[in-house]
């Protein structure tokens, strides 16, 4: 049974239609790049995933669980879903520690010595240690992205969506983002992140999912999608992506 | 680096400092010579406004001194005065111009709008400095007046003052009558006007509230369903508070006006009004 | 190789020459002008035609010595007033800020009244609330009525709690919806979400606004006087009307100038800190 399956999605925004009947299926351990032009929806199907947006039509369901339905509270849903977003919505007025330890702490109720040991473990374990005490505009960009993938960790998530988490950043800052997100991937973490990256997609992503439209119109391996795809509209994608250098 | 425009800066303010000391206040006026007797009369009076005769009041101007708060009706112990001088200076009623300024502008130095204000001013040597008064034309007590169910209303002595909450009008004697002779424990409440302080005294916020001896007898018997009139507050050194009327600090018209009551006094006039419009208003209990 | 170890060049050396010679410059050109523009002042004031009367009327040392006890004992009334005040109207305001931004069709009537208040409040004049509170209401004689003073904070946390109201809600809408975002993905319900992300961000984003109106707040406690109880400015009143001198209320304001200071300053130390931390994307 997938970890997550989408069925029929549909938002529309006044007379923005942005998804329009879109089907994926996320299996456990299994990593899914989505790719296509800005305005394809992939933002969009991340906020709808988790209920941060309502869906117009269609189904979401999380561990077998339709969280989609308007009886299920949408707070414990997210509590299972770790999302970190394309600017870094680190809280200015907390510190590195306090930002990962404020959901442990306030929504699963822990004690606060316990999630600050584990905060400095993870913190450690992506080299930032030193920071905890650290407040976000001390930081650079890649660092406070960092710090966002590991408050999301700190919930200890079923699955994490990343959303364009590298496009804010300065190219050099990039690389320790993906490299921190490969080592998500090695300790199985289940994830869907929307990106420019191709190269990087390419090297991570067990599927790649081509968004067009509101819709899936190609998914695979990234070999075959990246490689030779099937559909012209993809093939027209990756055309203008490969001249703009950016594979 | 110095600013080539600086020097032309400099000069621009010291104009303007020059200016604005040129801008002095008014010298004050010559004392005002003596007017003789003989030129108490209408065409030889230099007032506010030629031929006119323009007198003042508060506003609402209260009773008994006025009534339906307004002063030309020529009704109230104050309306009556008032055109009584004026007739004595030569004015007819159809001469006379009221106008309304409040009870601190009107003792408070400065020019003034009016030739004489009428408002239960009390004669006392500190406004004297500040403006001209007449003769006095009415003798006043201070008076504690009270709800019928206020713990003072049975009071016969200071002494049974002593812890009462006490209020009266802003800048008045009887503030000071409060201050200098009752003397209670607690610090009197302040109001802006009589009727705020009145309200207050219906609201039992106060306990009681002074005001001269006429409007206590009005407001107890006109105004307070069961206001009661406590006592008279006793007179402090051997002068009696006399009221008189305010004019402009070395008014020229002060002689005249001066003349004008005494007159109304000696022949009665006086005493006739304070009859007609304050009859009621004697045998109020002394406090001791 | 550190700053330290670099020796300048001698062109570095002639520039830094110059640029010494100049702020020296500077310095003694602002000293003399500043000591020119003054002495011209205070002949110009001084010697005035009006100046002795003027600084008799407004400026009378006996007279300020005489009443600043007075004048003090009603400052004390002010202040008192102001800290309940304050702490009344910030409090009434959070709340209504707070129940405006509700979302959700089930506390529509809350949103309502909440704005109903706001709208209510700033229109009504202060004076008007104080007249009706001090003096109408204890005409009802009701169980329990409050003293003036009661009655004179509660108009006061009335009328400026719809001012602050407005702004707390400003602040609130201020922080970036990525926020929210953030915070509700991590699983924060919307009350917590208030509580630890959005309103310590929404009150240090409006600290200088909210300190400016409790500036001002300080100012208006003193009309509560108008119910009975005396404070500085009434104070100074009932001195000028017994001396006809002026300086008693010269003396007044200077005291609530002082006043103020305090306040004035620490908003300007919160308005600075809240600015280094600013950081919203």
């Amino acid at each position: 049974m997938p970890l997550l399956e989408c069925r029929g999605l549909r938002k529309q925004f006044g007379g923005n239609v942005v998804l329009n009947g879109l089907d994926l299926d996320v299996s456990e351990h299994e990593v899914v790049a989505l790719i296509g032009a800005s305005g394809s929806g992939k933002s969009t199907l991340l906020r709808c995933v988790n209920l941060l947006e309502e869906i117009d039509d269609g189904m979401i369901s999380l561990d077998g669980e339709e969280i989609s339905d308007p009886r299920v509270d949408p707070d414990t849903v997210r509590r299972r879903i770790g999302m970190v977003f394309q600017s870094y919505n680190l809280f200015p007025h907390l510190s590195v520690l306090e930002n990962i330890t404020l959901a442990p702490r306030r929504v699963h109720r822990r004690e606060r010595a316990e999630t600050e040991r584990q905060a400095r473990e993870l913190l450690d374990r992506v080299g930032l240690a030193d920071k905890a005490d650290a407040y976000p505009d001390r930081l650079s960009g890649g660092q406070q992205q960092r710090v966002a993938i590991v408050r999301a960790l700190a919930n200890s998530p079923r699955l994490m969506l990343l959303d364009e988490v590298t496009s804010a950043l300065d190219p050099e800052l990039v690389g320790e983002v993906l490299t921190m997100i490969r080592d998500l991937k090695a300790d199985g973490m289940t994830m869907v992140l929307a990106t420019h990256e191709m190269g990087f997609a390419r090297d991570v992503a067990d599927r790649i999912c081509f968004l067009d439209g509101g819709r899936v119109i190609e998914q695979g391996p990234p070999a075959q999608v990246l490689g030779d795809p099937i559909e012209a509209r993809t093939r027209q994608f990756l055309h203008r992506i490969i001249e703009a250098g950016r594979l | 680096m110095v600013n080539r425009r600086t020097p032309v800066a400099v000069a621009a303010a010291f104009t303007l400092l020059a200016t604005a000391a040129a801008c002095a206040p008014q010298d004050s006026d010559e004392p005002a010579t003596g007017v003789s007797a003989g030129a108490c009369v209408k065409d030889s009076l230099s007032t506010v406004t030629a031929g006119k005769l323009t007198i003042a009041t508060d506003e609402p101007a209260y009773e008994p001194w006025f009534a339906d708060n307004d002063p030309a009706n020529g009704k109230g112990f104050e309306s009556a005065v008032a055109y009584a001088i004026a007739a004595e200076l030569g004015y007819d009623n159809a001469d006379v111009v009221w106008t309304r300024v409040k009870f601190d502008n009107a003792i408070a130095p400065g020019e003034k709008t009016f030739d004489f204000d009428i408002n239960q001013f009390s004669i006392t040597d500190q406004r004297k400095q500040a403006v001209d008064f007449s003769s006095p034309y009415y003798q006043v007590r201070q008076t504690v007046i009270a709800l019928k169910s206020s713990k003072i209303a049975g009071a016969t002595s200071l002494a049974d003052l002593a812890g009462a909450k006490l209020g009266a009008q802003v800048g008045t004697t009887s503030y000071k009558a409060i201050t200098d002779v009752i003397k209670p424990s607690a610090e009197p409440l302040v109001y802006n006007s009589n009727d705020d302080a009145k309200k207050a005294l219906q609201n039992g916020q106060i306990d009681g509230l002074v005001v001269d001896l006429p409007t206590a007898f009005y407001i107890t018997a006109a105004e307070l369903e069961d206001g009661v009139i406590v006592g008279q507050v006793p007179q402090v050194g051997d002068d009696a508070e006399q009221f008189g009327l305010v004019l402009d600090k070395g008014s020229a018209l002060t002689g005249c006006v001066s003349g004008a009551v005494d007159a109304l006094r000696t022949d009665g006039t006086l005493g006739e009004l304070e009859t007609e419009w304050l009859a009621d208003v004697a045998g109020a209990r002394e406090l001791s | 190789m550190t700053l330290l170890d670099h020796t300048p060049s001698e062109v570095q050396r002639r520039r830094q020459t110059y640029r010494r010679r100049q702020t020296v410059r500077s310095v003694l050109i602002a000293a003399a002008s500043t000591a020119v523009l003054g002495t011209l002042l205070v002949v110009a004031v001084t010697g005035a035609p009006g100046w002795d009367r003027v600084r008799e009327s407004f400026l009378d040392p006996g007279v300020a010595r005489e009443y600043l006890p007075d004048i003090l004992k009603g400052l004390w009334l002010n202040l008192r007033l102001l800290v309940f005040c304050a702490a009344g109207a910030l409090l009434l305001g959070l709340i209504i800020a707070i129940l405006r931004t509700l979302r959700g069709p089930v506390f529509f009537p809350v949103r309502a009244l909440a704005t109903g208040y706001t709208y209510t409040f700033r229109g009504l004049p202060l004076i008007i609330v104080l007249y009706l509170l001090t003096l109408g209401v204890p005409g009802l004689r009701l169980q329990g009525m409050p003293s003036v003073l009661v009655l004179g904070g509660l108009a006061l946390v009335l009328t400026y709690g719809g001012y602050l109201a407005e702004v707390f809600r400003a602040g609130i809408e201020s922080v970036h919806p990525s926020q929210w975002a953030a915070a509700r993905s991590l699983g924060l319900t919307y009350r917590q979400a208030m509580r630890h992300v959005i309103l310590p961000q929404a009150v240090r984003r409006v600290a200088p606004p909210l300190l400016n109106d409790v500036v001002a707040l300080q100012k208006d406690v003193g009309l509560v006087s108008l119910a009975g109880p005396i404070d500085a400015v009434r104070a100074a009143q009932i001195a000028t009307a017994e001396t006809f001198n002026y300086t008693p209320y010269i003396v007044a304001g200077a005291l609530f100038v002082l006043l103020a200071i305090p306040l004035i300053a620490v908003t300007d130390w919160v308005t600075l800190r809240a600015a280094r931390r600013q950081s919203g994307g």
